[in-house]
């Protein structure tokens, strides 16, 4: 393939994505029965785990060093993350089920884009989320170990996340194209999320959930994050390769997704 | 009771269990969720049980009391949601042009939540007991348990039944599980009163009565017969349920403005 | 336990109602009208007329702003209770539910009317054949067709055998099929049992089969009523239609009809007008447009119709009006929930 021919469909793909994320931003903003319990819901998680479950951090063998706000700010984040791109796929299966994804596939240049549109409108609502959830984490007294690097460090793991939650749930709104698709899109991602060491860290779980918790790969993306809110960064290389390697797992699904939906009709 | 009213009250008792049984997506999310909140809590939380005055051993004995307000919250939205579809397709209309009493219509309504209460109730504390929990007072309060369960059920379904009544609307109902769901995670849910850290968040729990309604069931778990923490849980089912039969009473007479 | 009848025998009398919504229009607005025992009454009407807020005062699910009314002898405001017991209604909406089978719904129904136990099995046994339903009486009414609901709704209204029955709009959205089933057995109802029917309709051929007499209504009035043949006969002009061979003689040929008559409504490619000196100008308007030299695909020539006693007393055609009036019924609507 030739730069010049690539050029256009880079475009064409940009114009489509650029287009489908106006809209579901424009919506989301614009109605708030979507805007709010996005917002509220993970601050009131925070709000639960942190301030109800605070006297964990007098558990023994409990030695994480930013105290146990910290320790759950991180939780909270990836889980808005993975939510906010759950939410999004809720928001693609209405529009299927509606039929107005099918204005969208028959007037867009690259149908990838739509995809793309979709995951950049997630991300948009989760920075809205995470902005929120920032503030409100520091202005109750959180503490924050790490320097720059570590946040953005943090605050990429939390991207990726987003966007591999996003592309899982677009591969099953455009199978299912109905809303009723929701559980579908919800509860493994509800499932492995809770299956980590959420209150405690890892090595205070014992049995099953230890077992399990310990081959979770968001279980790495956790305790990375943790680390880099700390200030004292572990296990960087394995989480930052599954963030990288979800997205382009789910890619391929979210594809399939798209192939399925054409193929309907 | 007479014998009209016995019968409104039966038929429609009868057709809320036919439609709560018929729709296994209303049973099965109101017995997953709780035991896989379960399960994930007592995992994760079990080393909670090492801080001092900790109340057990087995933190899944002391979890084991949220299912069963959890699943109560479920009765919510399960049974405003019907009233909320009967209202929006007009079924409540027909049922207005029949002699039938309003107090039959709440009542026969009811009787969905109640057994899917009793269904959940059994469900949790079989699974439960058969995990390793605690169960201190025996099959007497394995009873007591059910029971406490049923009316937490009762009591939170005449909520969403006023729900359904003030707003008509399936949608608004289920935008209070939210709500509920606050009132859960703000209370001694997680951890005792006495354990839970952050003032503000305490104090909340204290005046919170989901707190109380977790401690009777805790009483029955781990604790042994406590006569008043039982009746701080049955005391405040029947004013919830007193509350919300009086607010959907009062709303059904607006919504059925029949003369 | 059977339906009650009142001092006044078995029909409806109706003196000045009037029912008003919060910040919208008065929906029904002084209409008077009376409907004999064992006739059957068509209320005809666009969308938003005010019809449907007729049939909930009259069947008491919603109090009138002002006047009386009087159903099977009983005041609708007064004696609630006891024109329920007398009445059967299938309202707009075939109010059903999805989950539960035909057989469920009649037990219920027959129940919360106080039939006896034993009766109850018998009477929804019989209705539910008589409206062709004892095949599919064991099924969930969510996998009903519309015209299996509508069946089961009427059957559901006579659980009580009720002396007057109320159906609002019973076959809107029906196929023909069942719509001339239900028509059938609401004539044989009337005829044969002596219920009175009190229907509304916006459809005119609906109207115009059923009805004994019509009452047509718009904005909340009531502006014509009487038999379908003395309605037409009081309009009394056919209409003649005609199509032009030549589409751009349209003009020409709309300007000879109307030398006999004001123009009407017609389809897209043709002109028509009514005949102000009736059918007997059929061979004069023949004879002008062959002197004209407008050659005439086709020509017809249409007895007058309810919709023409429509467009003479409102001025609008009652099939245009509809689209008019959708606005006005959701304005209605959201000023009942909002009450």
């Amino acid at each position: 393939m030739s730069a010049a021919a690539a050029g256009p469909r880079v475009a064409r793909f940009r114009d489509v994505a650029l287009a489908v994320a106006w809209r579901s931003v424009h919506n989301f903003l614009s109605n708030p029965a979507f805007l709010v319990p996005a917002i509220v819901f993970p601050l009131f998680f925070f709000v639960a785990f942190a301030g109800g479950l605070s006297s964990i951090s007098g558990v023994p063998g409990f030695d994480f060093p930013s105290g146990y706000t910290a320790f759950q700010f991180v939780f909270v984040l990836l889980q808005s993350a993975a939510f906010g791109g759950v939410f999004t796929g809720f928001a693609m299966a209405r529009d299927f089920e509606i039929g107005f994804a099918n204005r969208y596939l028959l007037a867009a240049g690259d149908r990838r884009g739509i995809i793309g549109g979709y995951a950049l409108a997630a991300l948009t609502r989760a920075l809205i989320t995470w902005t929120i959830l920032t503030a409100i984490a520091l202005a109750a007294g959180m503490e924050v170990g790490g320097n720059g690097v570590d946040v953005f460090g943090l605050f990429g793991l939390a991207v990726l996340t987003n966007l591999a939650a996003t592309l899982w749930a677009a591969g099953v709104a455009m199978r299912v194209r109905s809303i009723q698709g929701g559980p579908l899109m919800q509860f493994p991602v509800f499932l492995t999320l809770f299956l980590t060491p959420v209150y405690v860290p890892l090595g205070l779980l014992s049995g099953w959930i230890h077992a399990v918790a310990s081959v979770n790969p968001v279980t790495a993306l956790l305790e990375a994050g943790r680390g880099f809110i700390a200030g004292e960064p572990a296990v960087i290389a394995l989480a930052f390769a599954i963030a990288f390697a979800l997205p382009i797992l789910f890619a391929f699904w979210a594809r399939g997704g798209l192939k399925r939906a054409e193929a309907a009709g | 009771m007479s014998g009209r009213l016995r019968t409104q009250v039966g038929q429609l008792a009868r057709r809320s269990i036919l439609r709560t049984m018929r729709q296994p997506a209303q049973i099965v999310p109101a017995l997953v969720f709780p035991m896989f909140l379960l399960a994930v809590n007592s995992g994760g939380l079990k080393s909670t049980t090492d801080l001092p005055g900790f109340p057990t051993d087995s933190y899944l004995t002391f979890a084991l009391a949220v299912p069963f307000v959890q699943g109560a919250l479920f009765s919510v939205m399960n049974s405003g949601t019907d009233l909320a579809r009967d209202i929006e397709t007009g079924f409540l209309d027909r049922l207005a042009l029949t002699p039938l009493r309003g107090v039959a219509l709440l009542s026969g309504l009811l009787a969905g939540a109640v057994m899917l209460g009793l269904v959940q109730a059994a469900t949790y504390l079989i699974v439960g007991l058969v995990a390793g929990a605690e169960l201190v007072t025996g099959f007497a309060g394995a009873l007591v348990i059910v029971a406490l369960s049923v009316s937490v059920t009762i009591a939170f379904g005449s909520i969403g039944l006023f729900a359904a009544l003030r707003t008509g609307s399936g949608e608004a109902v289920q935008s209070l599980f939210p709500v509920f769901f606050v009132f859960l995670f703000i209370s001694a849910m997680a951890l005792p009163l006495d354990l839970i850290q952050a003032d503000w968040f305490r104090q909340v729990a204290t005046v919170n009565p989901v707190t109380y309604l977790l401690e009777a069931f805790r009483s029955l778990l781990f604790e042994g017969w406590e006569p008043d923490a039982l009746a701080l849980g049955f005391g405040i089912a029947a004013a919830v349920l007193a509350v919300g039969m009086l607010a959907a009473t009062s709303a059904l007479k607006t919504r059925l403005v029949r003369t | 336990m059977t339906a009650e009848q009142g001092p006044d025998g078995t029909g409806i009398e109706v003196e000045g109602l009037v029912r008003e919504f919060k910040n919208g229009p008065r929906a029904v607005d002084g209409i008077e009208l009376r409907v004999e025992a064992g006739e059957i009454y068509g209320f005809l009407g666009p969308n938003g007329a005010g019809k449907s807020t007729t049939v909930l005062m009259l069947t008491t699910l919603l109090p009138p702003t002002a006047g009386t009314a009087r159903v099977a002898g009983f005041d609708i405001v007064r004696e609630g209770p006891r024109v329920r017991a007398s009445i059967g209604a299938a309202l707009q909406e075939a109010a059903l539910d999805p989950l539960l089978t035909a057989r469920e719904h009649m037990r219920l129904q027959t129940a919360l009317h106080g039939l006896g136990k034993s009766e109850r099995q018998v009477r929804g046994q019989e209705l539910l054949e008589r409206v062709g339903l004892s095949q599919a009486a064991d099924r969930k009414v969510g996998g009903y067709s519309g015209g299996m609901k509508r069946r089961l709704d009427l059957a559901l209204a006579l659980a009580h055998r009720p002396r007057i029955l109320f159906l609002d709009e019973p076959t809107t959205g029906l196929d023909i099929q069942s719509r001339t089933a239900l028509w059938e057995e609401v004539a044989r109802l009337a005829a044969e049992e002596g219920v009175t029917v009190f229907l509304t309709t916006q459809y005119l051929e609906e109207a115009d089969t059923l009805a004994g007499r019509v009452g047509i209504i718009d904005h909340g009035h009531i502006v014509a009523e009487g038999t379908p043949a003395a309605l037409k006969a009081e309009i009394g002009r056919p209409t003649v239609e005609a199509v032009p061979r030549e589409a751009g003689e349209r003009g020409r040929l709309a300007a000879v009809l109307e030398r006999f008559g004001p123009g009407a409504a017609a389809s897209p490619r043709a002109a028509a007008a009514r005949l102000e000196g009736g059918e007997s100008q059929l061979a004069d308007v023949v004879r002008a447009l062959d002197s004209e030299g407008i050659a005439i695909e086709t020509l017809q020539l249409h007895a007058p119709s309810l919709d023409d006693v429509f467009l003479a007393k409102t001025g609008r055609s009652l099939e245009g009006a509809e689209e008019e009036e959708q606005e006005e019924t959701e304005v209605a609507a959201e000023t009942v929930d909002a009450g």
